[in-house]
């Protein structure tokens, strides 16, 4: 049952729009329901081979030795690849945004970090004798201690889980082995509270859950080109992984996707296309990499776990004068997207309330498990579950209605939030209000009458007088002036990548990754086209109409990257 | 032994795109002959309707009919780039980047059907019906097709546009955490009722009142989809799903839909919705994106819920009946609160 409560900021918008606000039916609906809609597995291909991968038993070991022979043996079987086919066996997808370090093998070749991991991709000419010769795979392993909760991971002398970064920690900024957030004092504030409110919380691992599992199909196209039908959620970003991974120029590369079958995250960071389009390179037939049902619950990445700690100062009142944070994302044995999601985490803290101090230490932490990725929710689902919690028990402590206390500290537009921008367009406060009324949730005159609009601003857009900083968690080694570059790495080339016509056997990599073409970037924001019906004015601050147009950029000098989280560096 | 009842409240807002922004997406749009345009994207429709709303934006921008709108996606070869179908950035930055294509082409088509109609084009206007006519005198007017074949056949011209929308990326510094991490928030508040059973310590999930604030609904049957499921799949992370159950141990991992638990139609829950629109100043109509956030709060909802009706409470997900019995136990029986 739904309702559309337009009395709420009617002012702020036209509801006159001719096609916007109707219920259109879905442009695809026809072809859905009739089950005609091309996902990617619908394109057939003559010939087409079926690759799966040989994988890990071990959380954590070393390898001696991969004998293939008597899988490539077995009827059926036309080739089978190990990590010394990959062109460039090491990556990570925002290496793309040069955000983060290549940690991770497609094919591992030295060691395996979680239980699951690739370590040969069998082609055959039907999936079945493909699955039998991966048990004829015969992989010589040196087990090795192993680290599975994320708080174990980071004691000395934990068992390091991936070499490129050693302490079991991501690295922000080249500076820090977390994130920081630091506003005001938290220290003070918890001298003078009322009460103090403490709790740890536990986010689970969740699957995506796709109906349609992660896969790709790729074949050779003519004009020496290869086209890839693929269930990725990000086109582009699937594009420039192949073509980083295989070491070809992006024009030989022709990706078709866009109906899939649900994604929820899961689609993300996928290498069924690099995988697919070598196995169509080295056999010159069509080739189809899919996951079943298991590879999707348990080597797929799902969305990681996290660990919280929060500890509030609460005054007799009920309002929040600070909040700290100490947070554990399970990144499991590889960097994939946990580094990020670090990032908007403590973005969003301390969640939708005004406080005025608030600290945070967050964590990207490796264990030895299947690596963590984006899910519905990303970097927020899990501490939005730690802090409502949490802000139940802090209702209990000072004996208030939990509606109340969340609209008495509410955020308000104009208000400072503790990334040290200020509220605009908020709407918390009447969420809470529309919900009480319905459920019967009795408020007291001051709750009912709050607004998102009014009582903001002023004294609370004022930035801390003080902030309490620290260098806790300093790293050397790493190039400030870059992500998470060691010192002296030269810089990577800037020339296109050598374009290889076979696929040479490179167990080393070249120094660095050439990335997809990097994001232009304009030298201010563009404003965004003034759409009719949205009045200008109802924000505050909607730019002219004629701003919609970017300005023309300054000319530069060498490759704009998204380079370090510390901005923008010219290479 | 008996049946206790509890509510439950949460409340959330959810940033909106790539969270540092530096993520942007591409449209363009062209029409035939006829005035039938397409838009050409590599945006991915994973089912929450991309191609739809994409082609309402277009449609209203254009000031022609849906039905006149074809939306194509994703062809690398054909399709200009687009980060991708993520981060709830689908309606928000590709809708802002078809907007902008549609708005050089709807100009490029008001100014052929100016030429034709010897007016000014500034004094053009459509009607959505497929018509351009001088403000104020219906009569004198071109359909939006002539118009579109005058142009391509008799003026020589394209009418055609190209659109992107990105936000710069934002730097973050390492001892504040100081950052410019979104455009704009979505916001949420959910009650939660449920049933606990103190003797097997199941929970069941027996009603949800929610509040969605989502900037515009661009098409209220896809929100109404998004919401409904998304907070299915809330329920679902609260109360039943999970790769490893036994976290950190990694024994027990479910390998299928029989051993991977997930709400069946018998324990979903009636959840009535309410929507408020406060349009994003930067959003296209004002739209933001329900895609994500709309799960966020029923898993704090539940937990507290289960604490309102037997006094235990959950800080591990999922609530499984043997994390409530045993809490349970530790107190030495329920301890209902009835705080809401």
């Amino acid at each position: 049952m739904i309702e559309f409560r337009k009395e709420f900021f009617a002012d702020e918008r036209d509801d006159d729009l001719a096609t916007i606000g109707q219920r259109v039916r879905r442009q695809d609906i026809l072809g859905h329901v009739t089950g005609r809609s091309p996902f990617y597995d619908d394109h057939r291909f003559e010939g087409l081979l079926h690759i799966r991968c040989a994988r890990s038993p071990h959380h954590h070991a070393r390898i001696r030795r991969i004998d293939t022979a008597a899988a490539e043996r077995m009827p059926g079987v036309v080739r089978v690849l190990t990590g010394r086919d990959v062109p460039r066996n090491l990556n990570t997808l925002l290496s793309l945004l040069d955000f983060g370090l290549d940690d991770e093998p497609i094919l591992a070749e030295t060691k395996v970090a979680y239980r699951g991991e690739p370590v040969a991709a069998v082609i055959a000419e039907t999936e079945a004798l493909a699955r039998d010769a991966v048990a004829a795979v015969r992989v010589e392993y040196e087990e090795l201690p192993h680290v599975l909760d994320p708080e174990e991971a980071l004691k000395p002398g934990a068992p390091v889980v991936c070499d490129v970064y050693p302490t079991n920690r991501f690295i922000y900024h080249g500076k820090y082995d977390h994130q920081k957030l630091r506003y005001g004092d938290v220290e003070a504030a918890f001298a003078r509270a009322d009460h103090i409110v403490e709790g740890r919380y536990q986010m689970s691992p969740i699957e995506q859950a796709p109906i349609e599992t992660c896969g790709a199909i790729a074949a050779p196209e003519v004009n020496d080109r290869y086209v890839c039908f693929t269930g990725t959620q990000g086109l582009f970003f699937s594009l420039g992984t192949a073509a980083k991974v295989l070491q070809m120029p992006s024009s030989r590369l022709h990706f078709v996707g866009g109906t899939v079958g649900g994604g929820f995250g899961g689609k993300v960071d996928s290498v069924h296309e690099p995988i697919a389009i070598l196995g169509a390179m080295l056999t010159g037939r069509p080739c189809k990499f899919a996951w079943d049902r298991e590879e999707e619950m348990q080597v797929g990445a799902p969305r990681g776990a996290e660990r919280w700690y929060l500890k509030d100062a609460v005054a007799r009142d009920g309002r929040i004068l600070a909040r700290k944070f100490t947070g554990y994302f399970d990144a499991g044995a590889y960097t994939r997207l946990s580094s990020y999601a670090v990032i908007k985490a403590v973005g969003h803290l301390p969640g939708p309330y005004t406080i005025p101090n608030v600290h945070a230490d967050v964590h990207c932490v490796y264990t030895n498990r299947t690596p963590s990725t984006a899910m519905r929710g990303f970097g927020i689902t899990g501490v939005d579950f730690a802090i409502e919690c949490h802000m139940d028990k802090v209702a209990e402590a000072v004996g208030m209605n939990p509606v109340e206390l969340r609209i008495l500290n509410a955020y308000r537009d104009g208000d400072m939030k503790a990334h040290r921008r200020e509220a605009k367009n908020c709407a918390l406060v009447e969420c809470c209000q529309v919900v009480a009324e319905k459920a019967g949730v009795t408020l007291s005159p001051e709750a009912r009458a709050a607004s998102s609009r009014t009582g903001g601003g002023g004294e609370r857009a004022r930035l801390p007088a003080f902030t309490r900083t620290d260098q806790d968690g300093r790293v050397e080694g790493f190039d400030t002036g870059s992500y998470a570059r060691k010192t002296g790495s030269a810089p990577p080339p800037r020339s296109e990548s050598t374009r290889h016509t076979t696929a040479a056997p490179q167990t080393t990599p070249s120094s660095q990754p050439r990335p997809a073409a990097p994001p232009p970037r304009a030298p201010q924001p563009p404003a965004p086209p003034l759409a009719s019906g949205q009045r200008a004015d109802a924000g505050g601050s909607m730019p002219p109409a004629d701003a919609a147009s970017p300005p023309a950029a300054p000319r530069r000098t060498g490759a704009l990257r998204f380079s370090s989280l510390s901005g923008f560096r010219r290479r | 032994m008996a049946l206790h009842r509890g509510r439950g409240f949460a409340a959330i807002n959810y940033p909106i795109g790539m969270n540092l922004g530096g993520d942007p997406s591409q449209a363009l749009v062209h029409s035939n002959p006829d005035g039938k345009f397409s838009v050409a994207l590599s945006s991915i429709d994973l089912g929450q309707g991309m191609k739809s709303v994409t082609r309402q934006i277009a449609a209203e921008t254009l000031g022609v009919p849906v039905e006149d709108v074809y939306v194509d996606t994703a062809d690398s070869d054909t399709g200009p780039h687009c980060m991708g179908s993520f981060a709830s950035r689908g309606t928000h930055r590709v809708g802002n980047a078809v907007i902008q294509a549609a708005q050089e082409a709807r100009a490029v088509m008001l100014e052929a059907a100016a030429e034709e109609l010897e007016v000014d084009a500034a004094d053009l206007v459509t009607d959505g019906r497929g018509n351009i006519h001088v403000r104020g005198a219906p009569s004198r007017s071109i359909t939006t097709m002539a118009a579109c074949q005058a142009a391509q056949f008799r003026q020589g011209r394209t009418v055609s546009g190209r659109g992107i929308f990105l936000i710069p990326l934002s730097e973050v510094d390492p001892d504040t955490g100081e950052m410019t991490p979104v455009s704009c928030f979505a916001h949420a508040a959910m009650l939660v009722e449920v049933e606990v059973d103190d003797e097997t310590g199941e929970v069941r999930i027996l009603d949800m009142q929610s509040a969605y604030e989502l900037g515009r609904a661009l098409n209220p049957g896809l929100v109404e989809q998004q919401l409904v499921g998304g907070a299915w799949m809330g329920m679902s992370h609260a109360a039943w799903e999970t790769t490893e159950p036994r976290y950190p141990d990694r024994s027990h991992g479910p390998v299928d839909f029989n051993s991977y638990l997930m709400p069946g139609p018998g324990d979903i829950a009636p959840h009535h919705i309410s929507v408020l629109e406060r349009p994003a100043p930067d959003g296209p109509f004002g739209g933001k994106g329900p895609g994500e956030m709309c799960a966020n709060p029923v898993l704090p909802a539940v937990c507290n819920a289960v604490y309102d009706a037997v006094g235990v409470r959950i800080d591990e997900l999922p609530v499984t009946p043997e994390k409530v019995l045993r809490g349970i136990r530790a107190l030495g029986g329920a301890r209902p609160r009835g705080r809401l």
